[in-house]
């Protein structure tokens, strides 16, 4: 999945011996700190003492349940690999919840890398192509539709919905649920009963999980369906403790501090590297194009913004769809190269390592017809909710707001936003209609208040106005 | 909202007419449903101010509460309700088909069929608009904890005889008094019944597709599309002037004289579907007169108070008959349209629905609870999120205009098909995988494997998987756009699909199974029939996470023991117990912990309630001993009522 996660063992790998409990980086200290005074601030160390105090919570700690919160790319992937293997060295049988089969997928393949002894089962559905068949290559794995052929084996992974339909088998001593923040609470509901304790990992900046029918009638309850999964634990278990992942190794340094101030406000985070670390460069100069103005612009800031010019478009906006088609075009045209902290020398980009996010599905449809309009093959286009967890060199985003008429809840999602400023390991361009502020300034926040929800801050109002408000500093103005 | 409807909007703007957005109707229309038309009062959403009633659209009830403030009036309103609406409720109890259903036998544990009673009608109720859904769930909710009628002070039931009065538009009979006498108090008693009824139907109402519990406005909103904005579609009757304008009117004239228009005395024309009344009615009109009727009862002269009462009959009356009228109007335009060959199957599981109540009722199951607990909200949200997936295949599989909305969006494409081509799949014994290639104008949003469904004419859904495209030029242009659907006008695709299903268990498929050459069909990027989610844990074993087993009443168990359901659950939830007696008032901020915590806080709750007045009846001498069903919440708008 994210190759930042592959990047991090290396400085999570130190010994994980229990930490001092005076520990400067211990998940509460380093919300406290300043995530712009770098001096004498060592990522791989915060890492991995925020590791050692997890896991000693998971292994050892005296109530039910950890939860752990996990910026983007802060190493949330490894972290489970390697609980998943130290509950397995301590003989204590372990099922693994994640939310879909990629990523259940993903999950052996990276435990089965990290530990190729490690019996692993993978609970699949009966679907014929129910998972990937790379798992069939790896010798100490056993898949299977039926949980008991699955029985005395270290470690079992599936997806919570088919976690859900297991019944009549002995509780398991211990469980990791995965991406738990964008479970929803009557999934978890489903298959508590299966496990004794559990270590809940998420990272909460992400798409909420939602319902397609209203389920207001329960806003306020502890145990409200359609709520996060880790909401309604916590409302039930307050007591429980709660970690925080300090770094992330995906963010660089030019990107950490807009998506931490403007999505995280309250549990800051920093990136693993440096400015300086990554470089974007590219083999063909401009030609002074705005595409490639913005290119320029995105290379050395971080970020791009090509602004088109305002007006009220409908979703599949053509000239904004062309102009990402062409982001993506010239980006490969140019002969770019990243230069990063994982190897000496410039590394192509390739058409894997750019993907284009959109909010809905028929813009990325359109995204997609343009690209092969302008014969660019292999750049992933989805939108944000099929976007989460993954990760790339640079990205392109179709902003939610661009020449929309009105700022819809949906368009305003917290989460949408952050998922789509936060794939990349270099650089983010967006591309966007002008007056996107005054759009926002004229649909302020309508949703109802209601009693015993707690507020989520910031909303997607103001998150929408803090990268805006950044982005600004970047934007080149552009009429196709 | 969806492409189609927008475009439907802006042609309607355009006719100056509404236009339909269904060739039939997408939900049961009883043949007899009963229609409520309820006003509350301004600025006290819990207190009913009137409300017409019945099943004959010439000949309504009308009920009136002369003063919303006295909660004697109020209690005497709802008895009248009561009254007027249980025999509607009851009259599908008792005619019954037999159905067979499977269930699992609870002493050997293996599935049997059992013979089950299925009412073969079930009660409609029909309300001008969305609130009015609301206002009817407000009503089941402050009535269904009430306490059966022999708690009621007899002076009460007495004062309910006297001021209703025997005339006054559209009453059908004399008040409820001399009726009322008649009626045994037996338990549960009307009041709390109706409230059930009412709670249990605006529960129903919530799932989507149910026809129990309709509003107008949804009805008519879906079926046709107006040149006014949704929110401007809860206006029943600017919405009925759009859809049928009166002669002589455009419907952008007439809808906006629906909404604005006053006479001499500043009164809307039209006045609003309710419950919410016209401040310039409420002001001008209704509070002069409720003030005489005041100061009559103040004087104390029967003559007067009749009078005076009559006279704010008749000015409730004067806001609900034009909605009446405009409901049943309504009505009329919905039964012109046949309804979709799926709506009887929709109507049967709400005929379920009703027979389900009528067990819980007369099995003396007590009222519906205030919350739901964990299991109960999570079954409930699955329920309804399978009933709309499945709604929304059945709306498209029965209505090509639908269909279209849904084909516009990429979810769906129609064509011919151009070729089929017989192919194998690689098994043991291999089974029938033919190519078939369809030529369409739609822009499906299709990638490799995507799954693709069709309604076969026996009613079974045939499986397909997408494969790739094949270009097929229309016009002159040549394929400068290469060859993706989506790309330019001047190509249209081919699909090719590989049909993975409904050609039977042969080595051949069925004939007829497979389209030929030439065929019309229609296939959808969506499943026509939608499984369930998975099995929740019965209630008794909610998990950990989410707060342990509910506290159940336990009739006659001795309050003072909160500990002992919760033996055995485990460290955590015995925590739980001890916060709850600890500090049941801070542990109320949360609805989830007054769960926990109402054992401990029986003593004060109660209090409360006493202090409140909120239900005056539930610390009376000889009430039964404490249920927590029957504990009111804290203070809310009914608690006013």
């Amino acid at each position: 999945m994210s190759d930042a996660d592959a990047a991090a063992p290396a400085r999570l790998a130190d010994p994980a011996g229990p930490a001092d409990p005076a520990d400067p980086f211990d998940a509460d200290s380093v919300g406290r700190a300043d995530p712009a005074g770098r001096a004498g601030f060592d990522p791989g160390a915060a890492a991995a003492a925020a590791t050692a105090a997890i896991l000693r919570d998971t292994m050892a700690g005296a109530e039910r349940g950890v939860v752990v919160d996990s910026p983007p790319g802060a190493g949330k992937s490894t972290l489970v690999v390697r609980a998943a293997r130290e509950l397995a060295a301590a003989g204590r049988p372990l099922m693994v919840v994640a939310q879909t089969n990629a990523q259940v997928d993903d999950l052996v393949i990276r435990l089965a890398e990290a530990e190729p002894e490690l019996p692993i089962g993978r609970l699949h559905s009966s679907d014929a192509t129910a998972y990937d068949p790379a798992l069939n290559a790896l010798p100490a794995v056993r898949t299977s539709a039926k949980v008991g052929d699955l029985a005395g084996l270290d470690v079992v992974i599936s997806t919570a919905a088919k976690w859900a339909h297991t019944k009549n088998v002995e509780p398991w001593q211990h469980a990791i649920v995965d991406e738990a923040y964008q479970m929803r609470s009557d999934a978890l509901l489903a298959v508590a009963g299966l496990f004794e304790r559990a270590l809940f990992v998420g990272d909460p900046g992400q798409l909420d999980p939602f319902s397609v029918v209203g389920a207001e009638q329960w806003s306020g309850l502890s145990y409200d369906p359609s709520a996060s999964a880790v909401t309604t634990l916590l409302a039930h278990n307050p007591n429980l403790p709660q970690h925080r992942l300090p770094v992330s190794w995906r963010l660089p340094a030019s990107a950490a501090p807009l998506v931490s101030a403007a999505f995280y406000p309250y549990t800051p985070f920093r990136s693993g590297t440096e400015h300086g670390d990554r470089r974007l460069s590219f083999g063909v100069a401009s030609d002074g194009s705005g595409v490639d103005r913005v290119l320029d612009a995105a290379a050395e800031a971080g970020w791009g913004l090509l602004e088109l010019p305002a007006r009220h478009t409908p979703r599949t906006d053509p000239e904004a769809v062309r102009a990402v088609a062409l982001v993506v075009r010239r980006l490969l045209d140019r002969g770019g190269a990243a230069t990063s902290e994982r190897s000496p020398d410039p590394v192509p980009l390739t058409a894997a390592r750019i993907a284009v996010g959109t909010a809905h599905r028929d813009q990325a449809a359109a995204v997609r017809a343009a690209l092969t309009d302008l014969g660019v093959s292999g750049v992933v286009v989805d939108t944000a909710n099929r976007l989460q967890g993954r990760e790339f060199d640079v990205t392109v985003v179709l902003h939610p707001l661009s020449g929309r008429p009105d700022a819809t809840a949906f368009h305003l999602e917290t989460g949408r936003l952050c998922v789509l400023a936060s794939r990349h390991r270099h650089a983010c361009v967006v591309v966007c209609r002008a007056g996107v502020p005054e759009l926002l300034d004229d649909h302020p926040s309508t949703e109802p208040v209601r009693l015993g929800v707690s507020m989520k801050f910031p909303d997607g109002w103001e998150a929408n106005h803090a990268v805006l408000a950044h982005l600004n500093e970047h934007r080149v103005r552009w009429r196709p | 909202m969806a492409l189609m409807t927008t475009l439907a909007r802006m042609e309607a703007m355009r006719s100056g007419r509404a236009l339909p957005t269904a060739t039939v109707r997408h939900r049961h229309l009883a043949d007899r449903p009963l229609a409520l038309v309820p006003l509350t009062t301004a600025g006290e959403a819990g207190a009913p101010l009137g409300a017409l009633v019945g099943t004959d659209r010439d000949a309504p009830r009308l009920l009136v509460v002369p003063q919303p403030r006295d909660r004697d009036l109020r209690f005497a309103f709802l008895a009248a309700l009561a009254e007027e609406m249980l025999p509607h409720f009851a009259a599908g109890a008792d005619e019954v088909e037999w159905e067979e259903r499977k269930e699992t036998d609870p002493e050997t544990g293996k599935r049997v069929t059992v013979q089950v009673e299925l009412c073969a009608d079930a009660p409609q109720l029909l309300v001008p608009s969305g609130p009015g859904i609301d206002f009817v769930r407000l009503l089941g909710r402050s009535m269904r904890f009430r306490r059966a009628a022999e708690h009621e002070p007899e002076d009460l039931a007495g004062a309910r005889e006297g001021p209703l009065p025997a005339s006054g538009p559209g009453a059908a009979e004399p008040g409820g008094g001399p009726r009322e006498a008649d009626v045994p108090r037996a338990a549960p008693a009307r009041v709390p019944l109706l409230g059930r009824w009412l709670t249990h139907y605006g529960e129903r109402a919530r799932v989507p597709g149910s026809s129990l519990l309709l509003a107008l406005t949804d009805l008519l909103g879906q079926h046709w599309a107006t040149g006014q904005s949704r929110l401007e579609d809860q206006h029943l009757g600017a919405l009925l002037a759009w859809i049928d304008p009166p002669a002589g009117l455009a419907g952008p004239e007439a809808a906006l004289r629906a909404e604005t228009a006053r006479d001499d005395r500043g009164q809307l024309l039209c006045p609003p579907a309710g419950p919410a009344t016209d401040p310039a009615f409420d002001n001008r009109l209704l509070a002069p007169a409720m003030a005489r009727y005041d100061a009559a009862r103040t004087r104390g002269v029967p003559a007067d108070v009749a009078a005076a009462e009559r006279e704010v009959r008749e000015l409730v009356a004067s806001q609900l008959r034009p909605t009446w009228e405009a409901l049943w109007r309504g009505v009329d335009l919905l039964r012109a349209l046949p309804p979709g060959s799926r709506v009887a199957d929709r109507w049967k599981r709400d005929r379920w629905s009703y027979t389900g109540h009528r067990d819980r009722v007369r099995a003396g199951e007590p009222p519906q609870p205030k919350w739901d607990d964990a299991v109960t909200a999570a079954r409930k949200l699955a329920a309804r999120e399978t009933a709309q997936a499945q709604l929304d295949a059945q709306e498209a599989l029965d209505d090509p205009l639908v269909m279209a909305a849904r084909r516009l969006s990429g979810e769906a494409f129609a064509g011919e098909v151009t070729e089929v081509v017989m192919a194998y799949s690689q098994a043991k014994v291999p089974r029938p995988r033919p190519l078939v290639t369809v030529r369409t104008d739609d822009r499906p949003l299709l990638d490799e494997g995507v799954k693709v469904y069709r309604a076969l004419p026996d009613g079974r859904t045939q499986r397909a998987e997408f494969v790739t495209y094949e270009a097929y030029e229309t016009g002159e242009a040549g394929g400068a756009h290469g060859s993706d659907p989506a790309a330019g006008g001047d190509v249209a695709p081919l699909v090719v699909l590989r049909l993975t299903g409904g050609m039977g268990r042969g080595k051949e498929p069925e004939p007829g199974s497979v389209p030929e050459e030439g065929d019309r069909v229609c296939w959808t990027l969506f499943e026509h029939a939608p499984r369930g989610g998975p099995e929740l844990p019965d209630p008794e074993q909610t998990p950990w996470t989410h707060g342990g087993p509910p506290l159940r009443a336990e009739p006659g168990a001795p309050l003072a023991e909160p500990a002992a359901p919760l033996a055995g659950a485990g460290t955590t939830l015995a925590g739980a117990g001890a916060t709850a007696s600890g500090d049941a008032t801070a542990s109320a901020d949360t609805p989830g912990a007054i769960l926990a915590a109402r054992p401990a806080a029986v003593a004060a709750d109660t209090a409360r309630d006493a202090d409140a007045g909120a239900t005056a009846l539930v610390g009376a001498p000889g009430a039964p001993p404490f249920d927590p069903a029957y504990q009111p919440d804290p203070v809310t708008d009914e608690d006013f009522l």
